[in-house]
């Protein structure tokens, strides 16, 4: 780690994502469509009461989650928020086992304890979501650390919602990552709304990206709606990065439906939420390579019946997947071995009396 | 204890603060994993000196001075140890604690659970404890028993200089989260330790100890309470009566067996801390102790802590810390049934 007085690091390596082509727009159209019907999938399985708890929808950021996730290297890290499922796809994670995770079973991505927003995979770097506000931006700071520690030219990406930049952890984060030169690219996914709370109302400086000023960071705002905009953003954002200068990207993007399944959002007007449907980033997309002679009607017929496919096949590998058996509750409460760890199951009496009722 | 000049071997009287400096010394020098973080820890050398002259041995590297960022320092270190490395966190005093609490309590103490094994967070937090120093509240506070009550995370906390240098470093070592207490009303009291002991050859971390032997009252305590216990042991003696005396040692997990046995032995008990006793760690005890010892009991388990009131005025602490009277008191009750 350089010291706070120690002049950033030389760039270890070039980009090595090289700017998107025809294949690559391709790309990130099918996996918004995914994203897309995914979510869509996911919400009907809450409506069915397969799905428990609180699920929070990417719907509105595919475009973001398609091209963020297309410029990553696979070695690179990315932490998420509670609205992850898309990025956990888009990071290489089996859509049966996210669908699974949802559902809470054993063949999740979590073994179903982590539900909706604690999905996890060291083989995918996916660092986690994290179902607190800002949970994960000093992990995401410590990681980045632990690459400065072990040098190389990985990245962390963080993921973080416009309502998290009001937490102090937030600017704690930052002042560290750029004291110390981190490796590290902050997100923050603008959608407009912290739950039913907007920017303007929650946020002194609205144009959240221009807190990195406070910390001599680089920044910039990006159309999340466009792929192609994040994808090119987060390349130059890994750039500064790998050569020791940590970078705020905010992309501003909608989000079609409540904070979570069960937020009707009945303090979005009817024109709002006709204006965000009408920008539709999935739908906006799809026009524009049609139009690029990228996409015929044909072929998005065959992409969207392909992740239609996909996600029917996930939704019942999950329903056919095992609960978690009661008698794991206890485990991995701690990694090392608790003396007197009684292990009771919930009914059971604290102190079991002997057969007959004296105790040794 | 900075200026204390200690041969780096053999036995040694130390005091608990310089105990606590060789024990994080031997912890650096053991593996390279192992960092300090934390608030002038680094060229200050710790608010109280623990971790003095470190920085200059390890490197800034090794021994990272942090921004005023309780949160940003523990949620940095879980991340560090996300990819294999072993920091120790100092909070400056217990009430800083605080602002980390997020992190410790919905990160720290749940990641290796949420994530069903895969990762393990061997971090350890540091905190100076307790009262007696002619401060208030922020600066003394006894903390306790939020952290032990937050399954996922230990709490061990030394009450002696011997217990200092090792559990330090049998915390780092320990692949759990540990909330290392360190009772800063004590950090010059001085015993013997022998630096060429090995670590294995110390006591287990979370175990309890007797560490006087009698057989009319129990009386069990921990960190900075364990000096009261001795003292009020010696007065007792003077007027015929023989205290056992138990240093819990471990908060989580409690390690209560020898506590069992003594009070099957003498049938009284008596539990001693600074923290509040409403719902404090002398209510699980004693809850524990009147399952598994009803039918020895002679008296019900007596308490002597902290009231429930926040951290007093400087000058009212005195009454707010355990002492050999209330402890002494207490003790008498016990022989009242």
């Amino acid at each position: 780690m350089p010291t706070s007085t120690s002049a950033p690091r030389r760039r270890r390596r070039p980009p090595t994502n090289p700017a998107a082509d025809d294949a690559q727009l391709l790309a990130f159209y099918r996996q918004m469509v995914l994203v897309r019907r995914f979510e869509e999938r996911a919400a009907r399985a809450y409506t069915e009461a397969r799905i428990g708890g609180y699920c929070h929808l990417n719907l509105g950021e595919e475009a973001t989650v398609a091209g963020l996730a297309a410029a990553l290297d696979p070695t690179d890290y990315l932490f998420a928020t509670y609205r992850e499922h898309g990025y956990a796809l888009a990071r290489g994670i089996a859509p049966e086992r996210v669908m699974a995770e949802l559902y809470g079973r054993t063949d999740g991505v979590s073994g179903g304890w982590g539900g909706s927003m604690h999905m996890f995979d060291a083989d995918t770097r996916f660092m986690g979501g994290y179902g607190i506000v800002g949970g994960q931006v000093p992990l995401a700071t410590g990681a980045a650390l632990a690459i400065e520690y072990r040098g190389g030219g990985e990245a962390v990406v963080c993921l973080l919602g416009d309502g998290t930049t009001n937490i102090g952890a937030f600017h704690e984060s930052l002042n560290l990552a750029a004291l110390w030169h981190l490796p590290i690219v902050y997100v923050i996914v603008n959608n407009g709304l912290g739950m039913g709370t907007t920017v303007e109302q929650a946020s002194a400086e609205p144009e959240l990206h221009r807190r990195a000023a406070a910390y001599r960071m680089d920044s910039a705002r990006v159309d999340g709606n466009d792929p192609t905009a994040v994808y090119d953003a987060v390349r130059t954002a890994l750039a500064g990065a790998r050569a020791g200068r940590p970078y705020l990207l905010e992309t501003v993007s909608g989000r079609l439906k409540g904070h979570s399944v069960v937020d009707p959002a009945k303090y979005r007007s009817r024109a709002e939420a006709a204006a965000l449907a009408a920008a539709d980033p999935v739908a906006a997309y799809a026009v524009r390579l049609h139009g690029a002679g990228l996409l015929t009607d044909e072929l998005i017929a065959e992409i969207d019946a392909d992740a239609t496919a996909t996600v029917a096949a996930a939704a019942d590998f999950a329903e056919h997947s095992p609960h978690p058996d009661v008698s794991t509750l206890f485990d991995h409460t701690y990694a090392t071995p608790v003396p007197n760890d009684a292990r009771r199951l919930p009914g059971e009496p604290l102190f079991p009396v002997p057969a007959n009722g004296v105790p040794a | 204890m900075a200026k204390q000049q200690i041969p780096l071997t053999g036995a040694q009287q130390l005091t608990i603060g310089k105990a606590l400096n060789l024990g994080l010394r031997r912890a650096l020098e053991d593996d390279p994993k192992v960092l300090l973080m934390g608030e002038d820890v680094g060229r200050l050398g710790g608010v109280f000196r623990i971790t003095d002259g470190l920085q200059k041995d390890f490197g800034e590297d090794r021994v990272l001075d942090s921004p005023l960022a309780e949160s940003g320092i523990v949620g940095t270190a879980i991340g560090l140890a996300m990819r294999g490395y072993r920091p120790v966190c100092e909070m400056q005093f217990d009430g800083f604690s605080y602002p980390a609490f997020d992190q410790v309590t919905n990160q720290l103490a749940k990641m290796h659970y949420r994530s069903r094994g895969r990762i393990t967070l061997p971090v350890v937090i540091r905190i100076p404890y307790g009262g007696g120093i002619g401060s208030v509240e922020h600066h003394s506070e006894s903390p306790e028993t939020y952290y032990a009550h937050t399954a996922g995370l230990k709490v061990v906390t030394p009450a002696t200089p011997r217990d200092a240098y090792f559990m330090v470093q049998q915390a780092v070592r320990c692949d759990d989260p540990v909330v290392f207490l360190e009772p800063k009303a004590r950090y010059y009291e001085k015993g013997e330790v022998d630096l060429d002991a090995p670590v294995a050859s110390a006591e287990p971390l979370f175990a309890s100890r007797v560490f006087r032997a009698g057989t009319d009252c129990t009386v069990v305590g921990y960190g900075p309470t364990i000096r009261v216990l001795r003292e009020s042991a010696d007065a007792a003696a003077e007027d015929g009566r023989s205290l056992e005396l138990v240093d819990l040692r471990s908060l989580s997990p409690l390690d209560l067996d020898p506590v069992y046995e003594s009070v099957r032995r003498t049938g009284r008990l008596v539990v001693v801390h600074e923290a509040p006793t409403n719902l404090g760690p002398s209510a699980e005890i004693a809850a524990r102790v009147t399952s598994e010892c009803f039918y020895s009991l002679e008296a019900p388990v007596q308490r002597v802590g902290g009231f429930n009131t926040p951290y007093p005025a400087s000058k009212l602490e005195e009454h707010f810390l355990p002492d050999l009277d209330r402890v002494l008191d207490a003790v008498d009750r016990t022989f009242a049934y």
